[in-house]
């Protein structure tokens, strides 16, 4: 066996928990090597081009930003663990978000404040019950590795009791992270979720998701790191209830004392034996999301929220739907609408708006009735912006277009490899990283921290705690 | 090695791992937790880059000796000098 095909650590999977992994395991000389089956790096969060535009697949909004200078949170611990400076990632805070219910809405920026005082307005009987949920969380232990799970549902309705605003506290979380598709989410991935969206905010850099994994990779190159893409792992060797190994898809073979995986939980452990599949713990939530280009900035058409959650029915539902598309909810992004400075704008207005999809009808289309579908679904997706903006003119919208593409439950599998397209990956978390084999350990969406800044965690914490202190 | 050298040595560590800190009035008698924003993850580091800078192995049993400046002069100039 040649030196090149031994490493200390194999990481599968070149997404944001791999590389921050990469990061940190090559920082103390480890030798690491990153594979993926995709060409380009990011996984959800990836990015493709399409008729010389850049897309973001992933990517809304980045979670959790603070100002510059505020210590103790998960942004200035990540940036600290991989020795990013901050200013690298150029991230500009949101304008300012919505979510939008048929007789209420509740706007939300970066200052917490903002939210509390638009709940004590809508509902005033309920401020103090809500301040009292938002001390229950701050004394629960969300990221312990062990522990019951619990009911974000319940536990809102033990504090909260009008459901409105129950449901109405759900739809964006359960949108930027619930795996689970009966209408709930666990609640410490709520909590996490509270935190990120609620009391932290949102951000972008101007270049999108791009900039975020240039400077990631960079990094990990300066540092030595290999990766070898467009070749993902075809099987897992196991010795025993250790893992040697693996065969890649190019046939060759590469070695290794520890392997990271943020394939997801059955993925991985399909990559040993496929009998090992939990099939009562697969993921169903899938997204379509329709992306349009338009030539002015989406503002000058009355779309000046940065991020809308909007359910048209006071009834949220979030579950694999009956229908191909659930047009009942969903969330409106404008990438434009984020406070760039004064001297930037984007040059070109984006509207992206997503919704939950059925896999399995998107999976079964042949190629004409694929395109066929995206089309007629790109249509009826656009009416519902008129839910969240009465007053847009979606002709005049229309004749501003200059590119539109959808995505599908299918590009979401393409892109992460998870079986059903399945989002944010397998309803039941394994907080612990462990598998059935000692050297073999989940990182990622199936670990349980979601987003772009909790999947980067999910990386530094595996790698440090199997991989730098031993295992 | 003297202990103020080994001092030193430690907080370069802590200026390069939490770039973001004020290290010009650290107390050498009080906790580093109690003065600085440092997590469980920073000490790691600590740990990690006396090791890497160093060659100085801090086994995990030992992770307490670390709390203070003044501690970390007592537990690790010995080893700086053996």
């Amino acid at each position: 066996m040649s030196l090149e095909e031994q490493f200390d650590v194999l990481i599968i999977g070149c997404g944001m928990s791999g590389i921050a992994a990469g990061i940190r395991l090559s920082m103390y000389q480890k030798r690491v090597l990153i594979v993926d089956s995709h060409n380009a790096p990011g996984g959800l969060n990836g990015f493709y081009f399409k008729d010389g535009r850049k897309f973001d697949v992933g990517l809304h909004a980045v979670t959790n930003y603070v100002e510059p200078g505020i210590k103790g949170t998960p942004l200035q611990k990540l940036l600290r663990q991989l020795r990013i400076n901050r200013d690298e990632l150029d991230l500009c805070p949101q304008w300012g978000s919505r979510i939008a219910f048929p007789e209420v809405s509740l706007r939300f920026t970066n200052d917490f404040t903002v939210l509390e005082q638009e709940i004590a307005e809508a509902f005033p009987a309920q401020i103090d019950r809500f301040r009292r949920f938002v001390q229950h969380m701050d004394a629960f232990d969300a990221l312990a590795y062990e522990g019951p799970v619990l009911s974000a549902r319940s536990e809102l309705g033990a504090y909260i009791s009008d459901p409105l605003l129950v449901d109405m506290l759900m739809c964006p979380l359960c949108y930027y992270g619930s795996a689970r598709n009966d209408n709930d989410m666990d609640f410490d991935q709520f909590i996490v979720m509270f935190r990120s969206v609620f009391r932290e905010g949102f951000c972008r850099p101007f270049e999108g998701v791009r900039k975020i994994i240039k400077v990631l990779l960079d990094r990990y190159r300066s540092l030595g790191g290999k990766r070898k893409m467009g070749c993902g792992v075809a099987r897992l060797l196991k010795d025993g209830q250790r893992i040697a190994g693996a065969v890649l898809e190019d046939g060759s073979q590469v070695y290794a004392d520890l392997v990271l995986s943020s394939a997801g939980l059955g993925e991985t452990l399909k990559l040993v034996d496929a009998a090992l599949v939990p099939t009562h713990n697969i993921g169903t939530m899938s997204f379509v999301e329709s992306i349009q280009v338009i030539s002015n900035q989406p503002e000058s058409l009355g779309m000046d929220d940065t991020i809308v959650f909007f359910s048209r029915s006071d009834k949220f539902r979030y579950e694999t739907p009956a229908e191909p598309l659930d047009l009942g909810s969903g969330v409106i992004c404008v990438p434009n609408n984020y406070a760039f400075g004064s001297d930037r704008a984007l040059p070109e207005g984006m509207i992206r708006i997503t919704a939950q999809a059925d896999y399995n009808y998107w999976s079964r289309l042949n190629d004409a009735d694929y395109l066929r579908s995206k089309e007629e679904w790109f249509m009826r997706l656009q009416q519902v912006l008129t839910f969240a903006y009465p007053k847009l003119d979606l002709a005049a919208l229309n004749r501003q277009e200059l590119a539109r593409d959808v995505f599908t439950p299918k590009t979401v599998e393409r892109f992460t490899r998870h079986f059903n397209g399945a989002v944010y990956g397998a309803p039941q978390k394994k907080k612990s990283g462990q598998t059935d084999y000692e050297n073999l350990i989940l990182i990622g969406t199936d670990q349980g921290f979601l987003g772009i800044i909790g999947s980067l965690l999910s990386g530094i914490s595996m790698a440090n705690r199997y991989g730098l202190t031993g295992i | 090695m003297t202990k103020e050298e080994c001092k030193q040595i430690v907080l370069d560590i802590i200026a390069e791992i939490a770039a973001d800190e004020d290290l010009s009035n650290v107390k050498p008698d009080v906790r580093l937790r109690d003065q600085l924003d440092l997590d469980s993850m920073d000490f790691l580091d600590i740990v990690m880059e006396l090791r890497k800078q160093h060659g100085i192995e801090v086994p995990e049993e030992d992770y307490m000796q670390l709390a203070s400046l003044d501690s970390c002069a007592e537990y690790l100039t010995p080893k700086f000098n053996s």
